[in-house]
């Protein structure tokens, strides 16, 4: 019996989880997958957005605004990577430019600080690389990019040193009331709380409907993105967005916080919510759509590609609040882009809600800081040398491309929620995020992942259930 | 600081036929860095035969042929540091190093020879479309798990491209009791050797579609089929020529890639068609001091003339040692040797007729499979080389022997060109 069990442990869940955990309740995220960030929050945009796309008074553009405020003093509470970058909106039609002004007066009526149009001098100064057909652009310096994984995973280990359990690999078959409670039926059995929170990303409308007469509906809109090799790092710095209008809406082109250049979405209404396979169109599409905007992109620099599914409500807005006929069940669904951006404040809105409702007390013993991993590579030689002198495994690279050591591997499979899969390594250490695309490092982070967790190596998954890497032994079948 | 007349980046192959013919060349104080647990580099996990006809008249396994040169290394007292990764190399060669013995250091160095090796294309770089699910190697490293730890990564395989690690990797596979459906390629013909068909895919019934690509992977978790089709000529797929193929693995041998990430760090200038350095005939690149050989400097297919290339970097080094950087014969300027209709790059990419040795390898890939073709060098209009080939493919390095004296006929010679001419 637990006070709360939020469904998704998403940046929303894991936000609302960490937010409520500074309230004397008992919480459980139940989580279908067998990480915390493995849905829409792994594969997106990853910018915290300035907020002047959202519609005036929307609770989307609240949130945005109110989510770009507060992520400075987050990232540094939670210890993961966020910078201020700035963006530009580019118009690169001259009879565009009335749309571009609208864009500014929503962000201003929106509350965005900062806001500036600059003409195209401008932008090719900060910018060397923007299309040569670039009339101007709606510069936003409070725009910014953030890890995505980095975040998802402070939330959730800040939540769990404040006592909130969580339960992976537990999907949610169905909902039910029972003597004032709710019964949460799933293949790990039945969780039984007082209140549920729906975070159940591009499933958030199943979820709902499970209680609800009055049904939500939710679109699984996939979007591809290619990553570019760090080696063309600086090829951007700021976010470049197309102005959207009647020439198409454009991608965007991005550097990441880790100095990769990030191309995408594209955007495909689908029907499956775990449709997140690239196609040839996508990515054919991704690069032309780039080229409107920046001229010269490496391509030839490519490391990856994926797709991440936004989780589109019909009305395009964040649906939070207790859901009509159903005390108790709080949805934060509908959480699409600036979803990643106002986590911090839907976080503190679900927390509000479910507080009034539970009339719960402060936590006294709530922590309200994390310290992330150890990254030897901000330390300097010495503090390096010493480092390993420690712990030898410090100075043991794994990751060639991303000169990740062992050392740092352990500790992110021993960390608590810890990584147990190669993809659960790759989004904590970056070791298998480079370059090579794990092909030099995977056999020797199976090879620690099995030695830490005790187990053999052909229990080492990719990313849980059945993705096993290794299926068997040299000449079994024989 | 520690200080070593030569800073050896990578004891495979080719650091090892580097440090051994460097030491033979006078120079005591030689030190090689190396990431992996043990000396030999990638032939560690090249357990099948076929290495050191060339040089050793013998046909041996991977770590056979690596043996030999660690046992040379050895014997000459080479010194060498194993798990030891090179961080960074400043542009008057400090070489900043880690391992969890001796932690975080630096190294001065009067010479760097790059012998990094490459690494494989990734199906990132491939853009090949689908899910992204477990199953999906690239051939060097289902080779590494098979070969190394005993693993089968799967049972059932697809292979895309017919590089020789993908060709070794059809049969090992096979031989290890998986099923290997196809081999597809994408271009016309095979980026192998012909050896490795016939041995490996011939001898085991293994079929190869050339023009053929993957256009989708199937499976959620684990790969559950792929979609081949045929492609263009503009390597564009054919819509109606997809096959389905159930599968649980895809092998990616889709080519090789230069590790030079830390050669571009120290400014080292690179061949957009090689991914290598440019270098001259002494194996040197634009920085002075700074050689490159082996796969790091061009991808080769016979380990033998990574030996010989490396070799002949070493000694190179030696005598930048010796000279400190002035080599006395030279009077005269660098040739620059030109590929044209053909020839896709060459190396070395100049030539100087002083320093030179009596005679010179020239090392070279052509763009497409010529049949009866000739390989022509002209100096200026002369054309002093004309050699008959029955048949050159890009899978197969050609090469052509430069004499000194030919150069010492021609004065003030201010190119070489080197082309194929169709009979």
């Amino acid at each position: 019996m637990y006070d709360v069990i939020i469904i998704g442990a998403g940046i929303s869940g894991c936000a609302c989880a960490r937010e409520l955990s500074r309230y004397k309740l008992s919480i459980c995220v139940l989580e279908k997958e067998e990480d915390v960030c493995c849905g829409t929050t792994k594969a997106n945009s990853a910018i915290v957005h300035a907020g002047f796309d959202a519609a005036c008074g929307t609770l989307m553009a609240k949130l945005n605004v109110k989510g770009n405020q507060d992520m400075e003093e987050l990232s540094k509470e939670l210890d993961f990577s966020f910078k201020r970058n700035g963006s530009l909106v580019v118009c690169l039609h001259e009879e565009e430019m009335p749309d571009l002004e609208a864009l500014y007066q929503r962000g201003i009526q929106n509350g965005v600080k900062g806001l500036r149009m600059i003409d195209k001098a401008e932008l090719v100064k900060l910018e060397p690389h923007i299309s040569d057909d670039a009339v101007a652009a709606l510069y936003a310096p409070t725009s910014g990019i953030v890890c995505p994984f980095g975040m998802n995973i402070a939330y959730a280990e800040n939540a769990a040193a404040n006592g909130v359990q969580f339960q992976f690999e537990t999907e949610v078959a169905g909902i039910r009331r029972q003597d004032g409670n709710w019964i949460v039926k799933t293949n790990q059995g039945e969780f039984e709380g007082r209140f549920v929170v729906n975070a159940a990303g591009v499933y958030a409308d199943t979820i709902h409907n499970m209680v609800s007469t009055k049904k939500l509906h939710i679109t699984p809109r996939r979007g591809d993105y290619c990553l570019l090799d760090r080696s063309v790092e600086g090829f951007v710095t700021h976010t470049i967005f197309q102005l959207p209008g009647k020439y198409g809406k454009g991608v965007l082109v991005t550097p990441t916080i880790h100095g990769n250049t990030l191309v995408g979405p594209t955007a495909v209404d689908i029907e499956d919510r775990e449709g997140t396979n690239t196609t040839q169109e996508g990515l054919e599409e991704l690069l032309e759509k780039a080229g409107r905007t920046v001229k010269g992109l490496p391509i030839r620099q490519v490391i990856t590609s994926f797709a991440g599914l936004r989780a589109h409500e019909d009305g395009h807005e964040f649906v939070i609040g207790e859901v009509e006929g159903a005390e108790g069940f709080i949805d934060c669904a509908g959480i699409e882009s600036p979803g990643l951006t106002s986590a911090p404040a839907i976080g503190t809105m679900v927390a509000g809600i479910v507080k009034e409702l539970a009339h719960a007390e402060e936590n006294p013993d709530f922590i309200g800081t994390r310290k992330g991993m150890l990254d030897p590579k901000t330390l300097s030689m010495e503090e390096r040398t010493a480092l390993i002198k420690a712990k030898p495994a410090y100075g043991n690279i794994v990751c060639r491309c991303e000169m990740v050591s062992e050392g740092e591997v352990i500790d992110a499979i021993n960390r608590p929620l810890g990584a147990k899969s190669l993809d659960g390594v790759k989004r904590r250490t970056r070791a298998g995020m480079g370059r090579c695309q794990a092909g030099f490092c995977s056999p020797r982070t199976i090879e620690i992942l099995a030695r830490e967790r005790g187990v053999h190596p052909s229990e080492i998954t990719k990313s849980g259930k059945e993705s096993k890497i290794i299926v068997g032994v040299n000449k079994d079948a024989l | 600081m520690l200080h070593y007349d030569i800073v050896i980046v990578g004891g495979g192959p080719a650091g090892l036929a580097a440090a051994v013919s460097a030491k033979e060349h006078g120079v005591e104080s030689i030190l090689v860095l190396e990431r992996d647990q043990e000396l030999g580099g990638i032939l560690n996990q090249c357990i099948h035969n076929g290495f050191g006809l060339h040089t050793f008249q013998e046909e041996l396994t991977g770590p056979e042929y690596a043996g030999r040169f660690i046992e040379q290394a050895e014997k000459a007292q080479v010194a060498y540091k194993l798990n030891t990764m090179v961080l960074e190399i400043s542009k008057d060669k400090v070489v900043t190093v880690m391992n969890g013995k001796e932690g975080m250091f630096e190294i001065q160095a009067s010479a760097v020879i790059l012998a990094m090796g490459c690494r494989e294309r990734a199906r990132g770089a491939l853009n090949i479309p689908g899910y992204r699910p477990a199953g999906i190697y690239s051939a060097g490293t289902a080779q590494r798990l098979v070969n190394m730890e005993g693993f089968l990564p799967g049972r059932q395989v697809v292979i895309l491209g017919s590089g020789d690690i993908g060709l070794i990797m059809a049969r090992r596979m096979t031989l290890e009791g998986a099923k290997v459906h196809v081999v597809a390629e994408l271009l016309p013909y095979s980026g192998g050797l012909k050896r490795n068909l016939v041995q490996c895919l011939d001898d085991f019934n293994i079929p190869l579609k050339l023009s053929h690509t993957v256009v989708d992977i199937d499976g959620k978790d684990r790969v559950k089929g792929v979609t081949i089709a045929k492609v263009d000529e503009g390597r564009k797929p054919i819509s109606g020529t997809e096959t389905y193929y159930p599968c649980d693995t895809l092998l990616l041998s889709c080519g090789l890639i230069p590790e030079n990430e830390l050669s571009q760090s120290l400014g080292v200038e690179l061949n957009p068609v090689t991914s290598g350095p440019f270098v001259n005939e002494c194996f040197e690149t634009n920085v002075e001091g700074v050689f490159a050989c082996g796969n790091v400097l061009h991808v080769h297919d016979l380990v033998d003339f990574v030996s010989k290339e490396a070799a002949s970097a070493g000694k190179h080094a030696a005598a930048y040692v010796k000279y400190k950087g002035k080599h006395p014969a030279v009077v005269s300027k660098d040739i620059p040797i030109v590929p044209e209709s053909g020839v896709r790059y060459t190396v070395p990419k100049t030539i100087n007729p002083d320093r030179m040795d009596e005679k010179h390898t020239i090392r070279f890939r052509v763009d497409k499979v010529y049949k009866n073709c000739y390989i022509s060098v002209y100096l200026g209009k002369e054309r002093i080389i004309y050699k008959k080939r029955p048949i050159a493919a890009p899978g197969e390095m050609e090469e052509v022997i430069f004499h000194k004296e030919l150069f010492q006929a021609v004065p003030d010679l201010s190119k070489i060109t080197i082309k194929i001419e169709e009979a």
